[in-house]
């Protein structure tokens, strides 16, 4: 079976599959930045330290208290977030009144700190973060066999997305958060203490990056660096949705999630050599965005799509201009 | 001391101690040090003075590095036709990049420099003739005008400060031209620079290209002080150091990015045997800098000299 | 500096001449025999070199005083390159030109190796490559003053790949690291497979490093070949192996780890392992020198020797009695005597250093033990076959080394 330009519909499964499994990632990954960004006006580049400071905890927890997995879902984030709290209160506080470039060097900064010390206490080389009894195993659906793990992080992302959406969207406390991102001083006014509510939902949006970093423990080497391999990108992916956006990020996270699936499936590297290669004039062009969209590339395809969004539609996809 | 004559003395320093260095320290040092000087000032062009941060500067700096290499060692270029082939590929990607980039502005349009530093990155490590993770490697120095030779290390190093002297006389006389007012007054308060009756985009694209082209040249030079060009130049981590340089030695003052970039590199040399503390260190330079510091050293030395 | 170094090399050559009998002094380059020992401290590779393989040259450097009583110096300095070919270039210059340094060892990630032997070459200054893999160290860009101690791809792909393809795996789909050392391991594994009758089905090139192999383990695993070669090392081959478990593509597919280190086996546990074949240089286990030397180094670093590390032990070793055998540091002297001389420590019996600078030696096929079958942490192999020198590199009529006179 010939399938899809050169790709079998089971390979092409197969990678849909794996991407929505990577895109619920991208998904809670990038809402706690958009969150940071949408209600706060700060670029958190410490958002991937957090994400693996999340991680490190959970095996912390797991190797020297006896703390199981479950356990650490839920403190993990607690304490990531208290700790991100911590920082909003003696730090990122003092920074609102400047231009937004500030936020971002100062989480930089701290990024590169967090980053440094776990680096110079763990090595590199990354520890081993087993998968829960629960979760372990998988069901073979015939194209793939697929991990329940797997299709727990789906899940348990998914769930926790739209839950925050839900809150921030359609409740009166979310309606609190949204009026103090237009106009923080009236609301002030109308009694509620719009300072703790930006520590807390900064504390919010740290715990989600601790929750996926928890997620993530079972699935990639807990490492120091597992955070800021990840970073680049996912600012990449809220921005194509739409820098303060919930449903951008959460849609751009799965979205990308997929299209990478198919890149790396080669379908597109072979849709572009059926039409071009006969064109000897054509193929010498097309060999460059042919390369953009190998299956090697699909480290730069949220790139591409960025600048193209952002060329076209600058606020992102679901985004309003500030 | 009023701005004019701080100007001179800052001037002379520069002038003294770039000629002494190759005795006060070992010279390829002092030439990593004159080259990303060179980029950091060229960076700040665009940062201080026009008010626009741009995350993908590696691209400039490492790709005309790659053109250089190539020029130089495959093609037989003498090294001021290499460095020259690298300073004009750097302008005309400047020029792609920037007339992409400045439709938006921010947040935004760092983030577009990015996006599109990071395609640059990926061309480099896929393309044969960058020599993907190896790099370049073996790239000779050659003769300058087909006389001098510069594998002598001291007219090597009186190449490189001579080169950074040039690159830093016009940026000099940039920021102090009615352009650079201009770039200024963009900075300050875009919209009135635009009721004003300037073609803002254009001031800016000029000001993009520049800086690239600048970046482009301390790249190239690069190239030919340590014989190879790699990755690493090309790599976000350099664009991120360059802001850090910036930040450190004083945004919107003009010798400040050449302290700031003294300051990173030695501390990135010196502090090679402590491994993972250089980068808990540079992190918190940082966030001392944002916090406390943001007029940089430069700035906090002018504010000093004005009471 | 350069005109003193340049002096005393000068010195030492003309008392070479005059006669180095038994009872001269040693000449040395400045009083000292300075060794560098450029690695990668805290990146991908450190567990299987770093600080482990500046522990290992310590020995070497205390065991050559204790045993041999030399009348010259010897100082050791080290660095991180980061497995950044730039940043070891840059490093080793400045450590020729300011620090003195006569030899550069280790050089794991072969950009580094391959970027320091040309700045070496260029000052004339002997490497001692003990990490880095690929053959191009001794066969297009070879020099003359280079000696690659340990393994090579070509060693690996014999090893691990003949005994593979003998146990009944004759198709093979390849998961390579995006650059130079992935493609060079692949390409020699699948040119042993196909010289054995295997079949090569296709291969996915990842990212390096890369973080998520789902993707590519699903190609693989689409293939429907017998062995799935990992063409990488360090965390990648540890994630690829972890995820390949977990989509359930072992135990029905098997896979080969080209490159493995007994730190790689330890990271990943037995449960993981077991059963896979790889190809190693040295086993801490294997007879009682080697378990007397790896007791030391445990009492040091808390975990067994690579082979990397016990490589850079012999390297260093022979390299101070070359110096005082020739009673001179000088680059080409010693490497005459070096290339003239027989290696016989606990690492290597009846290696040779060839004129390519290969250093020849017997490699071991090891196989991973069960949880069942190890008896204590760390005692992780069964070494199935010892492939003789030999066999187990490249031979000198294939080298495109242009040394290598034909």
């Amino acid at each position: 079976m010939t399938g899809i330009f050169g790709i079998s519909i089971q390979g092409l499964l197969g990678q849909l599959l794996v991407g929505l499994l990577n895109g619920s990632f991208y998904a809670i990954l990038s809402l706690g930045l958009a969150i940071i960004f949408g209600l706060l006006n700060i670029i958190n580049f410490a958002h991937g330290a957090q994400y693996m400071m999340g991680a490190f905890l959970a095996w912390i927890g797991m190797r020297y208290l006896g703390v199981g997995y479950w356990w650490a879902l839920l403190l993990s984030p607690l304490l990531v977030g208290a700790f991100g709290m911590l920082l909003e209160r003696s730090m990122l506080k003092r920074l609102y009144k400047l231009d937004h470039l500030y936020g971002l060097l100062l989480t930089f900064g701290l990024a590169l700190i967090i980053e440094g010390l776990f680096r110079y206490r763990f090595g590199i080389s990354g520890e081993s973060y087993p998968v829960t009894e629960l979760l372990a195993g998988g069901k073979n659906l015939g194209f793939m066999f697929l991990p329940k793990y797997r299709v727990w992080v789906v899940v348990a992302s998914l769930t926790v997305c739209f839950a925050t959406w839900f809150v921030v969207e359609r409740t009166k406390l979310g309606s609190y958060l949204r009026a103090g991102t237009e106009n923080p001083q009236l609301l002030q006014a109308f009694g509620i203490n719009v300072p703790l509510m930006i520590t807390l939902t900064y504390g919010y949006g740290v715990a989600l990056a601790a929750f996926a970093g928890v997620l993530a423990a079972p699935i990639f080497n807990v490492n120091p660096v597992m955070g800021s391999n990840l970073i680049i990108a996912v600012f990449a992916v809220v921005v194509v949705g739409g820098m303060g956006s919930i449903m951008g990020s959460i849609v751009t996270g799965l979205g990308l999630g997929l299209i990478e699936g198919i890149v790396k499936s080669g379908m597109i590297a072979n849709l572009l050599s059926s039409l071009f290669d006969s064109i000897p004039v054509a193929r010498s062009l097309v060999y460059p965005i042919k390369l953009l969209f190998s299956p090697e590339a699909s480290a730069v395809t949220i790139f591409v799509i960025m600048a193209i969004v952002l060329l076209v539609r600058p606020a992102g996809l679901f985004g309003r201009e500030r | 001391m009023p701005p004019v004559k701080m100007n001179t003395v800052a001037w002379g320093l520069l002038v003294v101690f770039g000629i002494a260095a190759p005795f006060l320290v070992y010279p390829v040092f002092a030439m990593k040090i004159l080259c990303l000087a060179l980029f950091a000032c060229a960076f700040n062009l665009l940062l201080g003075y026009t008010g626009l941060l741009s995350f993908g500067h590696a691209a400039f700096l490492g790709t005309a590095g790659y053109v250089t290499g190539h020029t130089v060692k495959l093609l037989g270029f003498q090294p001021e036709f290499g460095i020259l082939a690298g300073t004009a590929t750097a302008a005309a990607l400047g020029y792609l990049i920037g007339s992409l980039a400045i439709r938006r502005s921010g947040i935004y349009f760092a983030m577009i420099t990015l996006a599109l530093a990071q395609m640059v990155y990926f061309m480099c490590l896929q393309m044969h003739f960058t020599g993907g993770e190896d790099g370049l490697q073996g790239v000779p120095r050659g003769k300058l005008f087909g006389m001098i030779d510069l594998m002598h290390p001291l007219y090597m190093y009186y190449f490189v400060f001579a080169i950074f002297l040039a690159g830093f006389w016009v940026i000099y006389r940039a920021i102090h031209s009615p352009f650079g007012q201009v770039l200024k007054a963009i900075r300050e308060n875009e919209p009135r620079a635009i009721s004003l009756g300037y073609d803002v985009e254009k001031y800016k694209l000029t000001a993009f290209v520049l800086s690239a082209a600048l970046s482009g040249l301390a790249g190239a030079t690069k190239t030919l002080v340590f014989q190879l060009a790699s990755l690493t130049d090309v790599h976000w981590h350099i664009s991120g150091e360059v802001v850090l340089m910036t930040l450190l030695g004083g945004m919107g003052t003009v010798f400040g990015p050449v302290v700031g970039a003294i300051v990173v590199v030695s501390l990135q040399n010196y502090g090679a045997n402590i491994g993972e503390w250089v980068i808990v260190i540079t992190g918190t330079i940082f966030v001392i800098c944002v916090l406390a510091f943001r007029r940089g050293i430069v700035g906090e030395i002018a504010v000093l000299f004005k009471r | 500096m350069k005109r003193k170094l340049l002096s005393a090399l000068i010195c030492a050559a003309l008392m070479l001449q005059v006669g180095a009998t038994a009872g001269a002094a040693t000449k040395v380059s400045d009083g000292v025999v300075k060794i560098g020992v450029l690695t990668d401290m805290s990146g991908t590779y450190s567990d299987l070199s770093g600080p482990g393989s500046l522990i290992a040259v310590q020995m070497a450097i205390a065991d050559f005083i204790a045993k041999e009583k030399p009348d010259f110096k010897i100082e050791v300095i080290s660095a991180d390159h980061q497995n950044k070919g730039d940043i070891a270039a840059i490093k080793a210059r400045e450590w020729i030109d300011t620090e003195k340094v006569d030899v550069i060892v280790d050089l794991v990630t072969t950009s580094t190796a391959l970027a320091v032997m040309k700045v070496a070459k260029e000052k004339n200054r002997i490497t001692l490559v003990s990490g880095a893999a690929s053959t191009p160290i001794t066969n297009e860009q070879c020099t003359d003053i280079n000696v690659h101690w340990t393994y090579d791809t070509y060693a690996l792909a014999a090893g691990t790949g003949k005994a593979v393809v003998k146990q009944g795996g004759k198709t093979w789909f390849f998961l390579t690291a995006d650059y130079a050392f992935g493609k060079s391991l692949e390409k020699n594994t699948a040119d042993v497979v196909l010289e054995d009758g295997g079949k090569v089905l296709g291969h996915v090139l990842h990212p390096f490093p890369a973080q998520d192999f789902s993707s590519f383990l699903l190609q693989a695993q689409a293939s429907g070949a017998q062995v799935i070669g990992l063409a990488n090392a360090g965390n990648d081959t540890i994630n690829a192996i972890k995820q390949a478990a977990e989509f359930g593509i072992t135990p029905k597919q098997s896979l080969a780890g080209l490159l493995m280190f007994i730190t790689d086996v330890h990271s990943l546990g037995l449960k993981a392992t077991q059963g896979m074949y790889l190809t190693t240089g040295f086993y801490w286990d294997r007879n009682d020198e080697t378990r007397a030397w790896s007791k030391r180094f445990f009492e040091k670093k808390g975990r067994q020797p690579t082979m990397v590390q016990a490589g850079d032990y012999s390297a260093v070793t022979h390299y101070l009695e070359a110096i005082k055998a020739v009673g001179t540091d000088d680059t080409q002297a010693v490497m005459a005597k070096m290339k003239a001389t027989p290696i016989n420590d606990f690492f290597a019996k009846n290696g040779t250093i060839r004129v390519d600078g290969r250093m020849v030696h017997d490699m071991y096929l090891a196989q991973v033990k069960s949880p069942a079958e190890s008896k204590a942490p760390w005692d992780y192999y069964h070494i199935r076959q010892v492939i003789p020198a030999d066999q187990a590199f490249m031979p000198l009529s294939k080298s495109t080394c242009p040394l290598v006179k034909k």
